[in-house]
Formats: C-alpha cells, sequence, structure tokens
C-alpha cells in the first residue's frame, strides 16, 4: 500500500513537472525569446551567486561543526609517535586546497554573475595570454613540490622498516574471514616460523611447531602493547586480502596472502590518557548506548579494524587494542599462556619429543611440575601426602628398560634434588596395571623400581639413600577397566621416607606400608 | 547517377555550397540502402548518430538501475533500523526476513549492490553511455565526415555493449546472486568461490561481461582514432579541432592501451578460477583447507587492474570536460581561454595517467620506496587540472553569457571538478593516504571527481546537442529544476563523507555499530541517504524531460540555434545518412570565434577575411 501511495505521488509529481515545464514554455513563447533568456539569464545568475554563497557558508560551517571529527583537532589526535607528521600534512594540505578552493569557487561564480549576458551585450574577444598561463601553470607546480617534499618526507619516515639492532617489540596480526588471529612472540621475543600448509583447526597461523620458538608463542584475544615503546606489526592474511586498520594509529597495511606485510609504529599515549582526553568534549560526555551507566569516554577503546574489503563479513573484524604502562603490560604477559602448552602439548599434533629431546619449555615446565610436587611432599605429615607419582618415568614397553627420555629430564630432577637435599632417604615404588598375571607384574615392578635405583646409584645417589620396592598390581590409583585408568596405574612413585622439613618417624611406617 | 541537387537556402548551405569539398558520397549511396528499413535504421545501425542515441539510451536505463541499486544499499546505511520487508517482492531471498516481520538486506547483497552499482556506473554508464555517446556523434558532425571510419565496426561495438549489459544483467538474478568482490574484483576474493557467495557463477558473468565490454570499447576506440586522423575535412587540421574532439580522441587512445590490460588481468583471473593457475594465488587456506596454488601475487592483478584503472578514470573525466569546453565557450561567447594550453593539459593528463597507477595501491604491501615515484607523477597531475580549471574561469571572465542548461551544467562540472579534485591532492600523497585510504573520504573525493562531475559533463552535453540528436530541445525549466536539484543534493550527499572519512571510517561496510570509533554518524547517514533519495529523484525528472521531448519537446527551426561555430551545426535540422546534403563543409579557421572583430560569431566554414590571422591553427 505504501509503495502504492509512493508510486503514485511519483507520477503526480511528474506529471506536475511536466506541466509547469510546458507552461514556463509556452510563457516564454508569448513573451518572446529574447525576454525570456534576458529574464533567465539574471535570474540564474543570481541563484548562481546565492548559491555560491550558501554553499561556502555550509562548507565553513559544517568544518566548524564537525572540527572535532578532524585529523589532528580536539579529540582525534594521533595515538602515535610518527600520527602527528600525517595529521601535519593532511592541515597543510587543507589550508593550501582550502585557500585554492574558496578562489577558484567564488571566481567561478562571480564571473558567473558579473558576466551575464545582457541585451546588447558584448563578449571580450580574449583567446589566450600566454603570461598568464605560465604563471598558472607555474604557481601550482611550485605548490604540488612543496607538498611532495613534505609528504615524502613524512612517507619514508612512516614507512622505515626497524634497524637490525632497534630493540623492538614484534607481533603479528594474520586476518582471516572475518576476524584478526592476534601473535605474541612469548618470552623469547622471536615469532616462530609457519607454513600456511600446517593450518588446522587448532593450529590457526599454520605454526611449525618442530620449531622450538613457536613454543612459547601465544595468542592473546586483544592486542595489549606498552606505551611508548616500538612495535613492528607483521601482517598476514590466511585466505584473501585484508587490511590492518588501527584508525587512531594512523596505522593501515594490506595483509596479503603469501607475502607477509609490516608496519611499525610506538604508541603514545595508553587507552586511559586517550580517555581522559576526550573525557573534555562534549560529545563524550553523554551515556554510551550499548552500556548506558557510562559515559562514551569511559568506555572508549582503541581498535582494529579491517580496511580491505575481504567479503560479507568485513565490516565486523573487530579487535581492542590496549595500551599500557610498562608494568601493566608486563603483568599482562605473565597472565599469557603459551598457546603450544595450553592447545597443542600432549595432543596427536604435538610432534614432541624429537629425537629424544624435549623442547625447553617442556622440560622446564616439567622441572616446575617436579619442583613443586617435591617442595610439597617434603612438608606431608604423612607416607602419603610425602608420595606422588613421578609421571614422565616410563619404560620400554613389556620391559624394565628405561627410556632415555626419562634419564635425561624426569630422573635428572630427581638426581638435582637427591644432590640438593644430602639429607634425602627416598623409596622408589614400582606399580603395573592388572594386565597379565599377578606374580609376573610383582616381578616387573620390583625390576622397573630397581632399574630407576640402578640409574640413579651410577649417577652418583648413594644406594643407602634409595630404597626400590616392586607393589605389582596390588595398589591401583585409578579405574583398572579402563584403558587411561590403566595407563595411570602404570606408575612409579617417589616417596620421601626421611630428611623431609617435619622430621617425623619414617621406618615404622614405612614398614607398615610394606 | 544523378547527385542530389540542393538548393542552398540558408547562409550555412551557401558557404558550403561554395568552399565545401564535394567527396561524390551520395553518388555511392543513392537510395540509402543503410537505413532502408526499420532494422537498419532503429537496431541495427550503422549511422553514428543512431548509435550515439543507442549507447546515450542504454546508459540511461543501467544508470537508473545503477543508482538505484545506491538508493537500496544507501537505506541500509542511513536506516539500519527500519525494516526492507517491503523491498522482499522485488529482492526476494536477498532481503532476510526474521520472525518479527524485520526485513534486513543480507550482507553478501549489500556487498553484491556496491559491486555492481560501481561496475554499472563506471564502465556502462560513464564509459559507454557518456564517451561512447559523444564520441559517436559529434567526432563526424564536428570534423565534417560522413560517418565513422568503420559504421560496421562502430555498429558491433555498440552490440558488444549490448552482450555486456546483457550478461551482466542476468547475473543478477543467479541464485548464489551477482559478483560482490568490489568493482575492482581483487583475488583472491574475486577468484575463490569459497570465500564469497558471489565468486562464483557471478563472477564467471562478470568477467564474461567486461571482457565482452572491453572488445566494444577497442572496436569503438580504433574507430575514433581512425576517424580523427583520416577523416577530418578539407581545412580541419589537427589544432583546428573542437575540444570536445580533442578529449575523444585522447580518450580513445588511453583506452587503446589501456583496456586491453585489463582484459589480460581477468584472462588470468579466468584462468586461476577455471584451469588451476596461480598467477595471483599464493599460500591460501580456506574452507578448511590449504589450497596448492602457490608462488602468484595478488599484488600483480592489482598491478594490471590499476593500469586500466586509473586511466579509466580520465577516459571518464576527458570526454566530460571536452564537452564542458565547448559548452562553456558557446553560452559564454567567448573564445575557450587558451585553446593550445587546454590540448596540452589533455596531453599532459593523458601521459601521466600511464604512470600514476599505483596510488592506489600505496598501502597494499608494495615496495614504500616505489611509492616516491608515484606520488610525485600524481601530484603533477594537478597541475595540467589546475590549468584546466582556470582556462574554464579565464573562459568565462568578460563574457556575454547565456544560461541555459547546458550551460549551468558545465559551470556545475567546474565547481565539482575543483571541489573533487582538491581532495586528490590529499589522497595522492602517500602520507595522507595511511589514513584516508578506503576510507570515506576517498568516497567522496572519486564520486564528486569522477562521478559528479562526469555526470554533469554529461548532462551538459546532452541538453546541449539534444537538438542535434532529436531535432528538439530538452525543456528548459525542468532542465534546470533538474541542474539545482542535483547540485545541492549531490553536495549533500558527498560533502559530509569527508568528515566521516576525516574521523576514519572505512568504506564498504555494511554497518557502524560493532566499532564505536565509527559510530557517531548515524544522523549524518540518514542525511546523506535522505539526499541520495532526493538526488535520483531529480535523475527520474530528467529521464522524463528526455523522453518527453523526444516526442513533444520545442521544435529545432534554425540550423545554429546557439550560434554556435562548429560544424555540428551546419548540417540540416534533422541530418540525415551522410550528415551533409551535398557537399561537406571546408573548414577556414579555428573552432573558437567567438566575440572576434566585433562579430559574436563566425562559423569555422566562413573563409578568413583578406589580412586577417588564425592565431597560428593551421
Amino acid at each position: 500500500m505504501t509503495a502504492l501511495f509512493a508510486i503514485l505521488s511519483i507520477i503526480l509529481i511528474a506529471i506536475i513537472a511536466v506541466q509547469i515545464g510546458r507552461v514556463s514554455e509556452l510563457a516564454a513563447r508569448i513573451r518572446g525569446e529574447e525576454d525570456a533568456q534576458e529574464r533567465t539569464n539574471r535570474s540564474t545568475s543570481r541563484w548562481l551567486l546565492i548559491f555560491m554563497v550558501l554553499f561556502l557558508l555550509a562548507c565553513i560551517v559544517s568544518a566548524v561543526y564537525y572540527k572535532n571529527y578532524m585529523l589532528g583537532y580536539g579529540p582525534h589526535q594521533a595515538a602515535s609517535e610518527h600520527g602527528g607528521s600525517l595529521d601535519k600534512m593532511f592541515n597543510i594540505t587543507l589550508i593550501v586546497t582550502g585557500i585554492v578552493f574558496f578562489i577558484t569557487q567564488i571566481a567561478l561564480f562571480w564571473f558567473s554573475y558579473k558576466y551575464r549576458a545582457r541585451k546588447g551585450g558584448k563578449a571580450l574577444y580574449i583567446p589566450h595570454d600566454n603570461k598568464i598561463e605560465i604563471i598558472w601553470t607555474a604557481v601550482p607546480a611550485v605548490v604540488m613540490t612543496f607538498l611532495v617534499v613534505g609528504g615524502l618526507d613524512a612517507w619514508n619516515d612512516v614507512m622505515a622498516d626497524v634497524g637490525t639492532d632497534e630493540e623492538v617489540i614484534e607481533i603479528e596480526a594474520m586476518g582471516y574471514q572475518f576476524a584478526w588471529q592476534l601473535r605474541y612472540p612469548g618470552p623469547d621475543g622471536k615469532l616462530g616460523s609457519r607454513d600456511y600448509k600446517l593450518t588446522t583447526g587448532t593450529n590457526p597461523i599454520g605454526q611449525d611447531w618442530t620449531d622450538e620458538s613457536n613454543l612459547d608463542d601465544f595468542h592473546p584475544s586483544e592486542i595489549v602493547l606498552p606505551v611508548g615503546k616500538k612495535v613492528r606489526v607483521r601482517i598476514l592474511a590466511r585466505d584473501v586480502l585484508h587490511d590492518f586498520y588501527l584508525p587512531h594509529f594512523r596505522v593501515k597495511m594490506d595483509a596479503v596472502p603469501g607475502m607477509p606485510t609490516y608496519f611499525v609504529f610506538t604508541p603514545t599515549k595508553t587507552t586511559e590518557e586517550y580517555r581522559q582526553e576526550l573525557k573534555k568534549y562534549d560529545e563524550y560526555n553523554v551515556p554510551d548506548p550499548s552500556s548506558p551507566e557510562k559515559m562514551l569516554w569511559e568506555t572508549f577503546e582503541y581498535e582494529l579494524a579491517c580496511a580491505e574489503l575481504c567479503g560479507k563479513g568485513h565490516w565486523s573484524m573487530r579487535r581492542l587494542v590496549k595500551i599500557v604502562s610498562e608494568s601493566e603490560y608486563e603483568a599482562w604477559l605473565k597472565t599469557q599462556n603459551s598457546y603450544y602448552m595450553s592447545a597443542i602439548y600432549k595432543t596427536a599434533d604435538d610432534p614432541w619429543p624429537i629425537d629424544g629431546k624435549l623442547p625447553a619449555i617442556v622440560a622446564s615446565t616439567r622441572k616446575q611440575e617436579f619442583t613443586d610436587l617435591f617442595d610439597t611432599a617434603m612438608k606431608g605429615n604423612t607416607l602419603a601426602e610425602r608420595t606422588f607419582v613421578l609421571k614422565y618415568v616410563t619404560f620400554e614397553t613389556g620391559s624394565a628398560q628405561l627410556t632415555e627420555i626419562s634419564k635425561k629430564y624426569e630422573l635428572a630432577n630427581v638426581i638435582d634434588a637427591m644432590k640438593a637435599n644430602s639429607a634425602l632417604v627416598i623409596g622408589l615404588g614400582g606399580h603395573t596395571d592388572n594386565t597379565g598375571s599377578a606374580d609376573a607384574n610383582m616381578t616387573l615392578s620390583q625390576e622397573r623400581a630397581n632399574a630407576v635405583m640402578a640409574y640413579l646409584v651410577a649417577n652418583g645417589i648413594s644406594a643407602d639413600r634409595l630404597k626400590a620396592t616392586g607393589y605389582g598390581q596390588n595398589q591401583p590409583i585409578a579405574d583398572n577397566g579402563t584403558e587411561s585408568g590403566r595407563a595411570e596405574n602404570r606408575r612409579t612413585e617417589f616417596t620421601i621416607l626421611s630428611g623431609g622439613t617435619p622430621a617425623v618417624s619414617t621406618v615404622n611406617e614405612a614398614a607398615a606400608t610394606e | 547517377m544523378a547527385t542530389a541537387v540542393v538548393q542552398p537556402t540558408t547562409f550555412e548551405e551557401k558557404l558550403i555550397q561554395e568552399y565545401g569539398y564535394d567527396d561524390h558520397f551520395h553518388e555511392h549511396h543513392h537510395g540509402d540502402k543503410y537505413q532502408s528499413s526499420f532494422i537498419t535504421t532503429y537496431v541495427f545501425s550503422q549511422d553514428h548518430k543512431m548509435i550515439a542515441k543507442q549507447l546515450l539510451i542504454t546508459g540511461m536505463i543501467w544508470g537508473l538501475i545503477g543508482a538505484l541499486m545506491s538508493l537500496v544499499f544507501r537505506l541500509q546505511l542511513g536506516f539500519p533500523e527500519e525494516s526492507l520487508a517491503w523491498l522482499k517482492p522485488v529482492l526476494g531471498q536477498w532481503i532476510e526476513v526474521n520472525p518479527e516481520g524485520v526485513g534486513k538486506l543480507s550482507q553478501e547483497f549489500y556487498y553484491a549492490l556496491v559491486t555492481m552499482h560501481g561496475t554499472i556506473i563506471v564502465f556502462f554508464v560513464l564509459t559507454a553511455g557518456l564517451s561512447g555517446t559523444f564520441s559517436n556523434l559529434l567526432i563526424p558532425l564536428m570534423l565534417g565526415a560522413r560517418d565513422m571510419a568503420s559504421p560496421l565496426l562502430n555498429m558491433m561495438s555498440y552490440w558488444f555493449f549490448f552482450m555486456a549489459g546483457v550478461v551482466m544483467f542476468m547475473s543478477l538474478f543467479l541464485s548464489t546472486g551477482p559478483f560482490s568482490g568490489g568493482w575492482t574484483a581483487y583475488p583472491p576474493l574475486s577468484i575463490l568461490p569459497e570465500a564469497s557467495a558471489g565468486s562464483g557463477a557471478g563472477m564467471t558473468l562478470w568477467a564474461l561481461s567486461l571482457v565482452l565490454f572491453v572488445v566494444s570499447v577497442l572496436l569503438g576506440g580504433i574507430n575514433y582514432i581512425t576517424t580523427v586522423l583520416n577523416l577530418r575535412t578539407k581545412g580541419m587540421s589537427m589544432w583546428r579541432m573542437p575540444l570536445p574532439i580533442w578529449s575523444f580522441f585522447i580518450t580513445a587512445i588511453i583506452g587503446l592501451l589501456s583496456f586491453p590490460v585489463l582484459a589480460s588481468a581477468f584472462f588470468l583471473v579466468v584462468f586461476d578460477r577455471e584451469l588451476g593457475t596461480s598467477f595471483f594465488l599464493n599460500e591460501i587456506f580456506i574452507g578448511g583447507k590449504a589450497l596448492d596454488h602457490v608462488g602468484g601475487s595478488p599484488i600483480l592483478y592489482q598491478h594490471l587492474f590499476w593500469f586500466l584503472g586509473h586511466p579509466e578514470v580520465y577516459i571518464i573525466i576527458l570526454p566530460a570536460m571536452g564537452l564542458v569546453s565547448e559548452v562553456l565557450s558557446v553560452n559564454a561567447r567567448k573564445p575557450i581561454f587558451g585553446y593550445k594550453a587546454m590540448v596540452f593539459s589533455i596531453l599532459a593528463i593523458a601521459f601521466l595517467s600511464f604512470i600514476v597507477w599505483a596510488h592506489h595501491m600505496f598501502m597494499s604491501g608494495v615496495n614504500p620506496f616505489i611509492s616516491n615515484f608515484f606520488v610525485i607523477f600524481t601530484l603533477i597531475i594537478a597541475v595540467p587540472s589546475a590549468v584546466k580549471v582556470f582556462n574554464w574561469i579565464a573562459t568565462l571572465y568578460g563574457g556575454n553569457i547565456r544560461f541555459n542548461s547546458a550551460m549551468l551544467f558545465a559551470i556545475g562540472f567546474v565547481s565539482m571538478f575543483i571541489s573533487g579534485g582538491l581532495t586528490g591532492i590529499f589522497l595522492g600523497n602517500s602520507a595522507i593516504d595511511i589514513q584516508m585510504h578506503d576510507t570515506y573520504f576517498v568516497v567522496a573525493h572519486f564520486h564528486i571527481v569522477m562521478g559528479v562531475a562526469a555526470f554533469f559533463g554529461m548532462f551538459a552535453g546532452v541538453y546541449h546537442w539534444f537538438p542535434k540528436m532529436y531535432g528538439r530541445f530538452m525543456n528548459e525549466t525542468l532542465g534546470k529544476i533538474h541542474f539545482w536539484g542535483t547540485m545541492v543534493s549531490a553536495y549533500a550527499i558527498f560533502w559530509p563523507m569527508h568528515y566521516i572519512g576525516m574521523a576514519g571510517v572505512p568504506r564498504r561496510y555494511y554497518a557502524f555499530d560493532i566499532f564505536q570509533s565509527f559510530s557517531h554518524f548515524a544522523e549524518m547517514n540518514k542525511f546523506i541517504t535522505i539526499a541520495a533519495i532526493l538526488a535520483f529523484g531529480f535523475q527520474v525528472l530528467f529521464v522524463i524531460n528526455f523522453f518527453y521531448s523526444i516526442w513533444k519537446g520545442k521544435r529545432l527551426t534554425v540550423q545554429n540555434p546557439y550560434g554556435a561555430t562548429t560544424l555540428e551545426w551546419t548540417t540540416p535540422v534533422r541530418p540525415g545518412h551522410g550528415n551533409w546534403p551535398g557537399k561537406i563543409p571546408a573548414v577556414q579557421r579555428w573552432p573558437y570565434d567567438y566575440g572576434k572583430d566585433g562579430e559574436d560569431f563566425i562559423p569555422q566554414i566562413v573563409p578568413l577575411k583578406e589580412g586577417e590571422h588564425d592565431g597560428g591553427h593551421h
């Protein structure tokens, strides 16, 4: 109905328009063509002048009204070191072009008005004037030269890559349909290598997990950076073109599949400082529509957007960017966990150990794990509290042959602990699951405990401080009905018999458990 | 065979009879077999004037379609909360109606509309409809030629364009939708159907359509060049050609050199899509799998595309400049100021247009060092452009200006060209482009300078030469309403976009509410959308005026209604096949003798007086 009404009114307007046209044409014919043209010239030239005045006024008024959205003014100042030079170029250009704009528009409309045809009027015959042509070729050329020099000076400064010995935080942002995947280098400061063919659902950037520098990299959900530190963003694309765009920092660069690009910038204002800036402006002292109890300036966040058409979700690729103080940044870094450790470690995708070696991050994690358990056990009051499983001591299948990797890492931790605590006497308990005969299991568990002991002795721990016991399948800690339960039951236990911090008499208790 | 005996009655006819050149044309074309039936007259016409009309009307139809598309996506941008369910009968599945009955434009289709709007307006309307129309109409008429060098190729040029249009139109009805990756069709988005629904069959038809279009442009262009070089009448030296001819001639050369590069880019895209090559693809993981394509570069496509894409904006604007120069001069009753400077600036712009393409790519990942050169060349273009503006303004100075719709649009063109051209100085400077690239500032810039300005040039041309096409005038009152409405609403649409762009809002966003930084402009976007609807209304008025005037407009009763000097006004009121009934006119002087020696105007066919100089225009 509305549509019909709209169509009918359009048709009506069209008919009216045509009628107006016909009437004025008739009027012109009655008045005489020349008179009509004369009247038209007079009125039209006046309208052109009125238009010019209104148009130029509208330009000025709107520019004043929107001044707070212009580059480099008020709340829209750059939050990066290089941003100011861009804003300056913008404003120099604005002044230069503004002058030209007003002069030419005024001349155009003023001449149109002034030189309207009058009865008996004659036009001047001025076909050309080479002097004037030279002047108005040379003047723009000189002005352009200044703009080019200023612009390129800023450009080459902004786009320069970091020097080899410069201190810089390198992070990575990969655009995909339709979000950004972020990556930080972790404590080693290095982003690990990648190959797009390794990309899977659990490996969004295609990191090569055999490269150790990948293993400490973490994937935060937002960009957090310290103020005043130079940042180099490595920009990648996984599927189609994207563009890494940080409007407040004057940062923009396409993300191209197969061709990493970069942008180097230094944030100069923390999020909080920027909020305080915004607080000074009325338009930010209104409630935020999405959380009305807060003012707009309070909820302000820096944002990362996409600025290259990448498909139907192009408009929605938002990530938050937070600029914080150095100490806040350090604190934040501590809360971030290695992506490898939280999502890849010990899954089917984990290639480690490679050649009997564990990556440093895993070895140190395991060492930390051992130390924690050991420290707890040292403070234990009962024997049970003084016992923990040496999770990473493993044997070749069906034999008492220690794996090389157990020796290299977990048993090395045990040796270190024994050497550091010379009063320590420990029990090494071998356990199996319930597959096979109980006798055979008893024998195997004893042999395995012995093997551990033998290895420790061979590495300089006195046999007096060690007591190896096989328990067979008698002390399950998990359900033998499931595979994971059985795996848990096959274990080597570490028990502090004496030398712990609460000095308890342990021999009897140890005897009792036997 | 007897030559049709023409009794000269008018001043012009007498001059042609006396000084004209007899090419015995009518002895060979007796009976006018090329326009003997309805089909050969109106459909498969080989007459340049009819082909011009075909191009113009086809362009107008596409213009309406392209503009309507922009209204639909402007509704989404201006009124994102409003239900568009009422469009469901037309747009079908592209309006997604939720259970509450609120209809939303689908995101995919939003991008399809944006893409189609750009493609249609740039290629079909402003290349074929503007440059094609007036090159066809005016080159033979202003040069004193009987027709194009090859009328057959000329006809084929139109029909290739027509086929391109049919294919593009068909793509609108695909179930997966038309192509939606932007008019620039950057790969990998345009190559991988996994990346976007429109990159399936939609892209296939899009590419096919544009390849047909390139063929059309090349057939047309080679014809324009040949005609200008070979079919100028006696006395019509290059330096005596009116400025529109110079601009059409140079435009055709630009097109001939750059469109094949575009075609090659499209062919390589098709190879990548269909044959598994990797020209533009490298290391892509999409749809859950890593593709085998390695070694290509998406940037290579951008180089190829913009090698056409940038000259293309001059292909659009140069003809408009030519038309405006002529209309300004005729109606100011003054010679165009600095004719030779105007020609040299066209040549300079044309040359420079080939070495600035990468200014579209400052932020694309090309080496920042190479951008230095492109900044320099780009900003140099401002110089010839500025010279043209100053010369137009100087042409008005001291004139005796007659205001009609054509003249108003010509003045409007200059205003628009200034406004839009100046913002180019921002964008061409790579440092500023870091922030401005792909924001609304760019949208404002190119719409004003090559969208609105080019349309203004086209309107100036249509109003001015309509009598030559149809033997009637367009209605002046409606024309003036059209001008004022368009002038005001066009500025109302695009001026505010500068502010949106300065605030950093990216273009090609379906909605702005996700980003706090981009969501300040809801009111302004409403305003822009309303202005766009109004602007569209004024264009409908133009179309009504156009078709009304074809049959009902004021009749043209004299040969030379504007007191113009150029040759097209020496033909009969309704020129037939061959344009001049008897001899073709011979040219005696340059085309801008307005107000010389106290005469209001001296047509080109009037011989120089004793001792009169033609200012070096030999």
